[in-house]
């Protein structure tokens, strides 16, 4: 290592130390997170609409899966067996009508199709085709109570034993492109893509996009379910909830 | 004094009666100026060695609007279980030690792209990357619009950094080019103006870098690549915004080095009291140079 090189590492590892102390503070931390409030907001005032949709021939050759691709719960193991005939998606919480449904049922509901990229949170992105049910027409089946602010997906899937949830709000819920997606590139959602169903939202980065979705439940607050951030990710790692960058 | 926009024929000609003499001290830089300034070395360190970390939750680049592990990447730095390396392009470069492979503070051996000691933080965590660098990302706009606005207002940018046609002759660049390369530094009441090769590179980081990395940076969210398509358009897609993000932090840093090296060629005191009191002393001639600075 010739001088300039050891002043360089010197003079960062004084400023790293720093650094790390800075990030270990509960109070240094409680003003960087100030900035996912004003995420959430400037970005829905100054860019509200749809997400891109492209065409066929932008598709990725490969689209990769990521997270949990089998999820080991004996009952999800039964029902895939089974070709998820007996798998019903509970609608429930803040409703007026709890819903039990089929994937006949979910397949019933308006569909929409859609074309789109999913940006993970580590920096790569796929584009894929997604189709299912309007998630705001399947909410407005149930009957959702105005008391209701968030709306949470329990997911069949675990690691080491915390069971995967996400949660998004109203704003999100009722985007026409989120979607409960039943289909993945024209064919039945395969089991690494969440089958049989996937919350796709479009706005955010891809570990909102809750897979294996058993349950959907309309809540007044998150702060007092599992570990209080409102998903898997948020809880163990600390992941923004409000994933829009 | 307030600098002229008329363009010195030689660095060390005359300059209009009342001007300050050499060893005289004189303002030199606003306060507005040397706020930003300090506040850039912060902000922009922050942003780098966190963005550095976030690069190491994924460490290839792409273009277009898609790329992942199975898509071409133009740039990786990647590991074998003996040494690191960097692939650019056509380029394989071994980097063990450094990029892809290295030691951490507690003598483990790391299988990730950029090291430690230029990481916030130091060990892996792509969660506490993400809170520094988005948190961040808001004093770097936030006070690059109100320096752009505080400069326009001041009449900073128009009387300093507008490149008059007589100075981007190639005859002039070239001269001030050879100054340069021979380290000979403008001396007397010249020494106040930026030269042709100041006025560039400022201008560079300030409208083109900055906005760039800056745009680039809201690009790759998905929510204002919703609402804002434009922004996806106008860098060629998602994953070529995050490539051109890269490229422009490279830059930075390429002007960063250039930028300390030439203040300590050009006396790293005076030029600091004046980043940081705002005045400046005037160098003599080059020989006396070192004598004039405190």
């Amino acid at each position: 290592m010739n001088r300039r090189e050891l002043m360089l590492v010197g003079g960062g590892g004084l400023l790293l130390g720093g650094c790390d102390r800075l990030n270990a503070s509960p109070q240094f931390r409680r003003i960087l997170q100030g900035a996912e409030p004003l995420h959430d907001a400037s970005q829905r005032l100054v860019a509200p609409g749809l997400a891109r949709e492209y065409r066929r021939d932008q598709m990725s050759p490969v689209f990769r899966t990521n997270g949990v691709t089998r999820p080991a719960s004996a009952e999800y193991q039964a029902h895939a067996a089974t070709n998820f005939v007996k798998w019903r998606l509970m609608v429930d919480g803040l409703v007026a009508r709890p819903l039990s449904l089929s994937l006949r049922d979910l397949g019933a509901f308006p569909q929409r199709a859609q074309i789109t990229r999913h940006d993970c949170v580590e920096g790569w992105s796929a584009i894929g085709k997604w189709q299912g049910a309007v998630l705001g027409d399947v909410l407005k089946a149930a009957g959702l109570s105005d008391q209701a602010r968030y709306i949470v997906f329990h997911c069949a899937d675990d690691s080491n034993g915390v069971p995967y949830y996400e949660s998004i709000d109203l704003y999100d819920a009722f985007h026409p492109q989120t979607i409960l997606a039943l289909l993945m590139n024209d064919r039945r959602l395969p089991m690494g893509h969440g089958a049989p169903v996937r919350l796709r939202v479009e706005r955010q980065l891809g570990y909102k996009h809750a897979k294996f979705v058993m349950r959907i439940e309309a809540r007044a607050r998150i702060d007092d379910l599992n570990g209080g951030k409102g998903g898997y990710w948020e809880d163990v790692a600390g992941y923004q909830w409000y994933a829009g960058i | 004094m307030i600098l002229s926009s008329a363009v010195p024929t030689s660095n060390a000609e005359a300059v209009a009666g009342g001007d300050p003499d050499p060893g005289d001290l004189v303002k030199r830089h606003r306060l507005s100026t040397r706020l930003w300034h300090w506040l850039n070395v912060v902000t922009l360190a922050v942003m780098m060695m966190s963005g550095l970390m976030i690069f190491n939750a994924h460490p290839r680049l792409y273009w277009g609007h898609f790329g992942a592990n199975a898509d071409p990447a133009w740039f990786e730095i990647g590991s074998t279980e003996t040494s690191g390396f960097v692939v650019a392009g056509p380029l394989r470069v071994e980097t063990n030690g450094v990029l892809g492979r290295w030691t951490d503070q507690d003598g483990k051996v790391q299988r990730r792209a950029f090291p430690h000691w230029i990481t916030i933080p130091s060990r892996y965590n792509l969660a506490d990357a993400r809170l520094w660098h988005l948190a961040f990302a808001w004093v770097l706009g936030v006070s690059l619009l109100i320096y752009m606005i505080a400069s326009l207002w001041n009449r900073h940018f128009q009387r300093d950094l507008t490149i008059s046609r007589a100075e981007i002759r190639p005859s002039h660049v070239w001269a001030d080019i050879k100054d340069h390369a021979r380290l000979r530094f403008p001396t007397g009441a010249a020494a106040l103006r930026y030269n042709i090769l100041q006025k560039l590179s400022y201008g560079m980081v300030l409208f083109v870098l900055l906005p760039l990395i800056i745009f680039t940076g809201l690009a790759m969210s998905p929510a204002l690549g919703s609402g804002w398509q434009w922004l996806l358009d106008i860098f060629g897609g998602r994953q070529s915004a995050r490539s051109l993000h890269f490229i422009a932090m490279v830059a930075l840093i390429g002007f960063f080095i250039v930028h300390v090296a030439m203040v300590v060629l050009a006396g790293p005191i005076n030029e600091l009291r004046s980043m940081i009191s705002g005045y400046y002393r005037l160098p003599g001639k080059q020989a006396d140079a070192e004598e004039v600075a405190p």
